[in-house]
């Protein structure tokens, strides 16, 4: 199991938890069960996000490994310039 | 992406060759949008929106198509009709919206028509033919009335789940993030200043205006030609908004006089290609410099509320920002970003932001170097300098003891990986120009700057020839030096001269994908993806060279361009150059060749410190900048002197942001300044020679250590300059630009 840190603003979408704890090997697998914890979370999902494992931002990749006891934060995807 | 081959000696990178598309650009050789024709070519022209949002109600174009010289006339008709979603069609939708007018013009300069003629005069005259019939309707241009309740509505239904229930429908997206309790940790302040800022939108100001040439049959299949910072991209949103297959849209980017993010999305390539594909002939458009400042993106202007806690001792006890954006009539304000960025530098117990997306009758926002961060910086690194001031503390000081590093929990959440500001910072103390004394009536200013970086999707081929040298296959636009920077670093794997490796950025139907040349992604991601190119083209070396001298490969290394036996038992050959092993590689197995495609996820945030000294003049409030010194992390500067050119070329866009450059509405709606006289970007003789500091802490994510430097270098300048300005003048300066106007009011202001 992995902790997932999300962004303050999606709190009202899981009933104020902003911790979610899912089952996930990779980033794209930690994206379904965040759906499946919590459905709202799509809406943010397809609008973009990356994700951050112990500090390295993953920007789009659905296929990178998550560590067991990773420190994992939903970010809004980034753009640039 | 886990690297295992971390390298930190070098023999090619860090060393400052000659640039390799010079000649080309001093003699006029080099091909940029607007060089190039085609047998049989239209030119084609735009007929733009004089309202700021009027309703559509008749495009009359007879009188237009009876002209003899006119071959085609498109309008929103003529595209594809995507329907609106979420994701990446709904910004399909938002760019067709842009290209092309639909029921509504929403911007003073929107497109709403073209021509094809045989001439650019025949296609400018004919457009004056087209009789458009208007429902003006009220607009809205500032950011803050855009948000009031009483503002026009200019999409309905274009807010996401993130827009909290009562907002303004103009209001599209929000964001909200921190960490700890902002108001116990300003309960523990000695001191907390709270402050509005505010800065006007900016043109990136790119010399060469936007430029193309597009050939479409009725077969689908198509060219284009075009200045772009993404050929794919283009590729990718023609053909949607044209309903073709991408892959029979072949594009090809030419040179590219700047673009610094203005450049990473289309405008007038499928007009040009929509028009082709009516007259069955090539159409060039090439716009004028005000249709550029008209209806291409200007970053977001920005309306900004920060407070801040300090303790006597220097320490921050808590922060707060707000900060709305707006984009224009579309999606899109980096409100998120800025907000992301503001507080990044610091290492925070307690911190909230807030981003609003707010939408406004004004050009669709494109981004501009670090979008967002900015205007972030300026009002977060004002309030930090007027907080110095009041406690009497050293602003490097204070910045060192907040400073973030690794380990740090950043203001928009995970623990930072090994980052440099602690070391520009040190930098910055330990220069010059931080002990120098000011003479009277001059004012110094600090700030730090932070943005995220980027790797996205990237293919790069590498083909050696029979006699040793190289061709290198890239797919990002050459926009800062790159062609350089990838030259050095397939000579470093090879072991070949720099000058022996031919740099190319191919066409989209030669090479795998590329994203767009943004997010100061391109040394970093393009160049992992060269070093790994080369990398495999030198296992295939390794290969022959184990064949003829029949040795298992693992027994075969590369050192300095040759293979040579590894080891005592792997046999007494002597270095085997690569030049023998490709003279006859068609006959030993075939060509030789290296390939590598990923989405590199390992791009490190970087930070910077810039240091300006500034003099005002009482009497006409203009300010000249006497000094500046820009201090930032590449992780490794590859080619040093093209890293120097992106510190200094953010400086700057930065000095031209703070002062002089603004986007000027009237009462009407309509946009003032759309020359470059009105418009005022520096000039040389605005600069002072602008001193730089590479610092190089390497990126854990990239074999060489690389950070992009691309657009950290815009981040710092806006509050930097301010600081000093506000420093010299004695008034704090909440607005930008710092027009002589406008410090001449706060002048009087302050008596």
């Amino acid at each position: 199991m992995v902790e997932v840190h999300l962004w303050s603003g999606l709190r009202s979408l899981t009933g104020g938890h902003h911790v979610v704890e899912v089952e996930a090997k990779t980033t794209g697998e930690l994206l379904v069960a965040l759906v499946q914890a919590h459905p709202q979370l799509q809406a943010p999902i397809d609008a973009g996000v990356s994700i951050a494992i112990n500090g390295r931002v993953i920007a789009t990749g659905l296929t990178e490994p998550i560590p067991e006891g990773s420190e994992i934060y939903l970010m809004q995807r980034l753009r640039g310039g | 992406m886990a690297l295992d081959d971390r390298k930190s000696d070098f023999t090619f990178v860090g060393t400052r060759p000659n640039r390799p598309d010079g000649l080309d650009k001093v003699t006029g050789r080099a091909k940029f949008g607007a060089d190039i024709s085609a047998p049989g070519m239209l030119h084609g022209a735009v007929l733009r929106s004089p309202h700021a949002h009027a309703r559509i109600v008749k495009i009359d174009a007879s009188k237009a198509e009876a002209h003899k010289d006119v071959k085609a006339i498109v309008t929103r008709a003529d595209f594809a009709d995507v329907p609106f979603r979420p994701g990446l069609e709904g910004e399909f939708y938002n760019v067709l919206e842009n290209v092309m007018a639909g029921e509504k013009a929403l911007y003073d300069g929107h497109a709403v028509a073209a021509v094809a003629a045989t001439s650019a005069l025949a296609a400018r005259d004919a457009l004056k033919l087209i009789e458009v019939e208007y429902e003006v309707l009220p607009h809205v241009t500032d950011v803050d009335k855009a948000m009031t309740p009483d503002a026009p509505v200019i999409r309905e239904g274009a807010a996401d789940y993130s827009v909290p229930e009562g907002m303004h429908p103009n209001v599209v997206r929000y964001h909200e993030s921190g960490h700890g309790d902002v108001e116990a940790g300003f309960a523990d302040a000695d001191l907390v200043i709270e402050d509005s800022f505010v800065t006007e939108a900016t043109h990136q100001g790119y010399i060469e205006p936007h430029a193309c040439l597009g050939m479409l049959g009725n077969d689908g299949k198509g060219e284009l030609w075009c200045t772009t910072q993404g050929h794919w991209i283009a590729q990718k949103t023609c053909a949607a908004l044209l309903g073709i297959e991408t892959s029979q849209l072949r594009v090809t980017a030419s040179e590219i006089g700047g673009g610094f993010g203005g450049k990473t999305t289309v405008f007038i390539e499928p007009v040009a290609l929509a028009l082709s594909r009516k007259a069955n002939r090539p159409v060039k458009v090439v716009m004028t410099r005000s249709e550029v400042f008209r209806a291409t993106g200007p970053t977001s202007s920005a309306s900004m509320d920060v407070k801040i806690g300090m303790k006597k001792d220097g320490t921050i006890s808590a922060a707060q920002g707000v900060f709305r954006l707006q984009g224009g009539a579309f999606p899109g304000a980096p409100g998120d970003m800025t907000a992301m960025c503001a507080f990044a530098p610091y290492n925070l117990n307690n911190v909230k932001q807030i981003g609003y997306d707010v939408m406004s009758n004004r050009p669709k926002q494109a981004a501009y170097r670090a979008p967002g961060a900015p205007m972030g910086a300026f009002a977060v690194e004002s309030v930090i300098d007027e907080l110095c001031n009041k406690l009497g503390l050293d602003p490097v000081d204070v910045r060192l003891k907040n400073a973030a590093h690794e380990g740090t929990k950043a203001s928009y959440g995970p623990t930072y990986e090994r980052i440099g500001l602690v070391e520009t910072l040190e930098a910055a103390k330990a220069h010059p120009h931080y002990a120098a004394p000011l003479k009277p009536g001059q004012g110094r200013g600090i700030s730090c700057g932070f943005w995220f970086n980027h790797g996205g999707e990237t293919s790069v081929s590498l083909a050696l020839s029979e006699d040793g040298s190289a061709q290198l296959m890239v797919g990002t636009p050459d926009i800062g030096g790159s062609r350089a920077s990838m030259a050095l670093m397939a000579a470093e794997v090879l072991g070949i001269a720099y000058e022996n490796i031919r740099v190319t950025v191919a066409d989209t139907a030669t090479l795998g994908y590329n994203d767009v040349s943004h997010g100061s992604r391109v040394t970093y991601a393009s160049g992992l993806a060269t070093i790994k190119a080369a990398k495999h083209a030198v296992e295939k070396l390794c290969e022959r060279a184990a064949a003829k001298w029949g040795i298992p490969v693992d027994a075969v290394k590369w050192e300095n361009g040759c293979a040579v036996p590894s080891g005592p038992n792997a046999g007494d050959f002597d270095p085997m150059p690569l030049a023998d092993i490709t003279a006859d590689m068609g006959s030993t197995g075939g060509p030789i060749s290296g390939h590598f495609e990923a989405t590199p996820e390992g791009a490190g945030v970087s930070f910077g410190t810039h240091i300006v000294d500034a003099e005002v003049d009482p009497e006409t409030g203009k300010t000249s900048v006497t000094r500046y010194t820009v201090i930032q992390d590449a992780g490794k500067a590859i080619h040093p002197t093209y890293v120097e050119g992106q510190f200094q070329g953010g400086a700057a866009q930065g000095i031209g942001w703070a002062l002089n450059e603004e986007y000027v509405y009237g009462e009407d709606g309509r946009l003032q300044n759309s020359i470059f006289l009105d418009y005022r970007i520096p000039v040389a003789s605005d600069l002072p020679m602008i001193d730089t500091v590479i610092v190089e802490v390497p990126n854990p994510g990239h074999p060489f250590g690389v950070r992009g430097v691309g657009e950290t270098g815009i981040v710092p300048p806006l509050a930097a300059i301010a600081n000093a300005v506000s420093n010299a003048a004695g008034v704090r300066m909440k607005q930008l630009p710092m027009s002589p106007p406008r410090i001449l009011a706060a002048l009087k202001d302050n008596g």
